[in-house]
């Protein structure tokens, strides 16, 4: 078997993997990133919108600045976040977005003068000053009190993805696609790498290193309806969780998008919302308005996907032959504007509905898209549990999203984490040395290619993955989906119980020789199955609603009770997951209160506590 | 009940010992809405599991699932069906090194063109993370991310006959890939740099400016435009250079 030796193992090529390793490659430290698909393809490039930092250069941004921005992002989190570990990424946001600036991302820019922009499908007119002209602009977002989103057109992902992987290249990383690590090398108290599996041959390697980064992206892919690419599929937490004392933070927060279209769940961005788009009912009325008189349409997801729910339920929804939806209108907004600003969003309605969204409404309706979950660091990106292991991007629980994350506030992170994290990392390989132990790595090895030696030989069963894996989204959209109950969620982790049990005895139909797909969704099957027991164990029990974790059943936020973050566990031989619960943040610069949005009940914590640990920190 | 289609899907499987490059017959029933992407994956998960493609957005954003459909270079995922024959014949693209089936290797050769073209821009300029940012026009911006729109699905590589002849020729994506540079400001390379990496047979003097790489491209970049502002440019500087020889 081949052995690489690096000071830093990357896990993941997307903008956080690539932000984490450029950092550590300034430094002097010789970096491997690993990556299922070329860089670039990684879902980072899929986002559209933008990302946000208070640099308060444009007119309608005026004011702006780091105390509102990380007020936001604490009301966003619905006080579920870390409140140090967001004030630390709202502090470095603006130096980040120039550094990608200085990078080479085309930034849309201030243009002087008189402008007209939509909200909630009316015109208004907005002046920006000449003294601002070519600096970076930014565009509306949910949630968000200014207008802070820095973009490029609607390609802002894209754009900043391919900058960072050209600072790769400049630096000399190693950037190896068709690889991806299967687990974790470890002994219990250090983690020392991962084997890792080539998907051009289909041959086990091993990486070997010092320190490592799982910089997977999101898990979407657990569920049937999702935003998210193919390869979002939990790689990185199933691994981290196989560990055994790797805990998964807060499983439960799994985020919703109000705009994935129907029938194929591809995102059209909440730019459209930011830029004046409106929601329209079976009636092609404007209904957000009656539920959220103050932000409309520009309330931040979770309030928005659960209005939406709760307007279908209404009988208000449109009847088609993919279930029920809503209509997405941004036919006012003019040819100008969807065929340059939006013009994925243009391209997408054509190539993916046939519909010109110039004359055509949009059908759309909420589906999985961001996924709070991961697993657990502290604030200097270190994952609980094993030394020598890190994480960061939407992977990672850093937490500074808490209960549900701002749109923008994703790829910025990304980036922002990565600089920080990194920095950390480098910190790290600077203060240590490592022996590895080769009886651990030999095990570990010889396990993994055990593991496909069973699946192709059928030993353990003749199980059909792809029929599991339907089984497991399914269960996940019934019971831990927008709105959640005691009843689905018990069901639901009763049929997860079973195909636990099945996912233990997969047999493979095919060969599985080489790049072969079923190989690789055996692999991890259990492990998602494992994922999907975490997120509907740990939404049954916390018994209250908060950001996307929505309990029928209990409609208040009770920050009494639940003012936590919960770290769910899977040590060897478990059927269960173990269950544990955190402060959600060491302190408050923000005691808890209401979001300004979204409405509902609030349970209050014990005022004295809640003084005891209230700071004051300003600028 | 929707139409039948005939899928003739390219198999091979250089792993496999037993494998021989032919082509194989799938039926499959169709459905409405349904694309490629979708066909590929029931074809994977109910008829051949050991069949080897790639898809990752599905969205027509990532560029990972360009291939030969019907003959002609295009993306899967944003393939409609019903814009189809029945039949319909799936290949992998050309140039590119074969991973298997339809799956070909497009990320050595993209990772090797940023080396070639020294894809990053070029500045002696230290960030001053205590600084606003520089400044710049917004349209040249916009001009920039126009050039930059690029997904490397290869689909341009696949349609050029000069790389189908000349493995060294570095395509379209590449040649679109310099322009983008020469239009920043913020790159500080000269046109006798450029020069250095694209003026020569390999680059732009190598395109016989035929258009196919245009007609293909799924995110219809203006290559012809970019091959013309180059071979202009670089015809100039290879003059100046001449004269001052
Ligand atoms: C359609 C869409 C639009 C979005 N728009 C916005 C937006 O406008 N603004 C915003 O802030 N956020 C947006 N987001 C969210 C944001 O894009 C993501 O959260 C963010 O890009 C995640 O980046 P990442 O670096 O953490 O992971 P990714 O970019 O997902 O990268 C993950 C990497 O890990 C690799 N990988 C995965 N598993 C393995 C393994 N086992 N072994 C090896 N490698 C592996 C992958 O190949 C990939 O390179 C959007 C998300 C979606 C889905
Ligand atoms: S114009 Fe040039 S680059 Fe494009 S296909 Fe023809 S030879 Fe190839
Ligand atoms: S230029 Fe167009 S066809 Fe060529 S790789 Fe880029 S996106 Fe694909
Ligand atoms: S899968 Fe991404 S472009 Fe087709």
């Amino acid at each position: 078997m081949q052995t690489y030796y690096s000071d830093l193992l990357v896990i993941g090529a997307g903008l956080a993997g690539e932000r984490v390793a450029v950092e550590s490659a300034l430094a002097g430290f010789n970096v491997i990133c690993l990556s299922i698909v070329p860089a670039r393809r990684s879902h980072s490039s899929a986002a559209q919108g933008g990302m946000q930092a208070a640099l308060g250069n444009c007119a309608m941004g005026e004011g702006d600045n780091v105390d509102v921005h990380f007020m936001d992002t604490v009301k966003g989190s619905d006080w579920g976040c870390d409140q140090e570990v967001a004030r630390l990424f709202a502090d470095a946001a603006p130096i980040e977005m120039r550094r990608l600036a200085h990078w080479g991302v085309p930034w849309n820019r201030v243009v002087p003068g008189t402008s007209s922009y939509f909200k909630g499908g009316e015109k208004f007119e907005k002046f920006e000053k000449p003294e601002k002209e070519g600096l970076i602009t930014a565009r509306s977002f949910g949630g968000t009190a200014k207008w802070r989103t820095c973009y490029t057109s609607d390609g802002t992902g894209h754009a900043v993805m391919c900058t960072m992987d050209n600072k790769c290249a400049e630096l000399g990383i190693s950037v190896l696609d068709r690889k991806e690590a299967i687990s974790l090398i470890h002994d219990g108290q250090q983690c020392m790498g991962a084997i890792v599996r080539c998907l051009r041959t289909g041959k086990l390697e091993t990486y070997l290193a010092k320190a490592t980064a799982i910089c997977t992206g999101g898990f979407g892919r657990i569920y049937k309806a999702t935003t998210n690419a193919v390869i979002c599929d939990g790689g990185g937490h199933v691994i981290a969780q196989d560990t055994g004392v790797v805990p998964i933070g807060n499983p439960e927060a799994i985020q919703f998008h109000p705009t994935g279209i129907v029938p194929t769940d591809i995102l059209v961005t909440e730019g459209c919302r930011g830029d004046g788009g409106t929601l329209l009912d079976v009636n092609e009325e404007r209904f957000m308005h009656i539920y959220e008189p103050e932000k409309a349409e520009l309330a931040s997801r979770d309030v928005v996907s659960r209005r939406m729910t709760e307007h279908m339920r209404a009988g208000k929804g449109v009847q088609s032959a993919y279930g029920e939806h809503l209509w997405l209108d941004i036919r006012h907004l003019g040819d100008k504007h969807i065929s340059t600003k939006l013009r994925e969003v243009d391209e997408i309605c054509q190539n993916f509905l046939g519909v010109d969204a110039r004359t055509q409404l949009i059908p759309v309706r909420p589906t999985q898209h961001y996924t709070m979950a991961g697993v657990r660091t502290d604030k200097n990106g270190a994952a609980y549990g094993l030394k020598g292991l890190f994480s960061a991007g939407e992977a990672a629980c850093w937490d500074m999203h808490g209960f549900n994350r701002l749109g923008g506030n994703s790829l910025a992170e990304t980036v922002v984490a990565g600089g920080i994290i990194g920095v950390k990392i480098v910190e790290f390989l600077k203060g240590t040395e490592t022996s590895f132990n080769t009886g651990v790595i030999n095990a570990e090895a010889k396990r993994q290619q055990e593991r496909i030696d069973n699946l192709i030989s059928g030993r353990l069963g003749r199980e059909n993955v792809y029929k599991v894996r339907a089984e497991m989204q399914e269960a996940l959209m019934q019971g831990c989906f927008v709105f959640r109950n005691e009843k689905d969620l018990g069901t639901c982790v009763e049929v997860l119980q079973g195909l636990l049990e099945r996912s233990a005895r997969i047999g493979l139909v095919s060969k599985g020789l080489g790049a072969n797909h079923e190989v690789a969704a055996a692999l991890k099957i259990q492990g998602q199955v494992r994922l999907a027991m975490c997120i509907a164990q740990a939404a049954l029990v916390r018994r209250e609603s908060r950001g996307s974790h929505n309990r029928e059943d209990f409609p208040a936020r009770d920050d009494k009770n639940w003012l936590n973050r919960t770290l769910a566990y899977w040590p060897e031989g478990r059927t269960m997951p173990e269950l544990k619960y955190e402060e959600a943040t060491p302190h408050f610069e923000i005691p808890p209160g209401e979001r300004g949005y979204g409405g509902g009940k609030i349970i209050h914590a014990d005022q004295k506590e809640i003084e005891a640990k209230t700071i004051t920190k300003s600028k | 009940m929707g139409r039948l289609l005939q899928f003739e899907i390219f198999r091979y499987n250089p792993e496999d010992k037993d494998s021989a490059p032919h082509m194989q017959t799938f039926v499959l029933e169709e459905t409405t809405n349904m694309t490629l992407f979708i066909a590929l994956n029931r074809l994977r998960e109910e008829q051949d599991p050991g069949l080897i493609f790639d898809f990752c957005c599905r969205a027509g954003i990532c560029g990972a699932c360009a291939m030969v459909i019907n003959g002609r270079p295009g993306l899967a995922c944003q393939t409609k069906t019903k814009d189809l024959p029945e039949t319909i014949t799936l290949m992998p693209l050309p140039v590119f090194k074969l991973i298997g089936d339809l799956s070909v290797d497009t990320g050595i050769w993209f990772r090797e063109m940023y080396q070639k073209t020294e894809s990053w821009i070029h500045t002696t300029k230290e960030f001053d993370p205590a600084k606003e940012e520089e400044r710049m026009d917004n349209a040249v911006a916009e001009e920039i991310y126009e050039l930059e729109r690029c997904i490397e699905c290869g689909c341009c590589i696949s349609a050029c006959g000069t790389a189908r002849l000349r493995d060294d020729f570095m395509g379209a994506a590449a040649l679109n890939r310099i322009a983008r540079f020469v239009i920043d400001p913020r790159d500080q390379r000269t046109d006798n740099q450029y020069f250095d990496i694209i003026g020569n047979d390999y680059g732009i003097f190598g395109c016989m400016g035929l258009l196919a790489c245009e007609d293909v491209c799924p995110k219809k970049l203006p290559l012809q435009n970019q091959l013309g502002f180059l071979r202009r440019k670089m015809g100039i500087t290879a003059i100046k250079q001449f004269i001052r020889k």
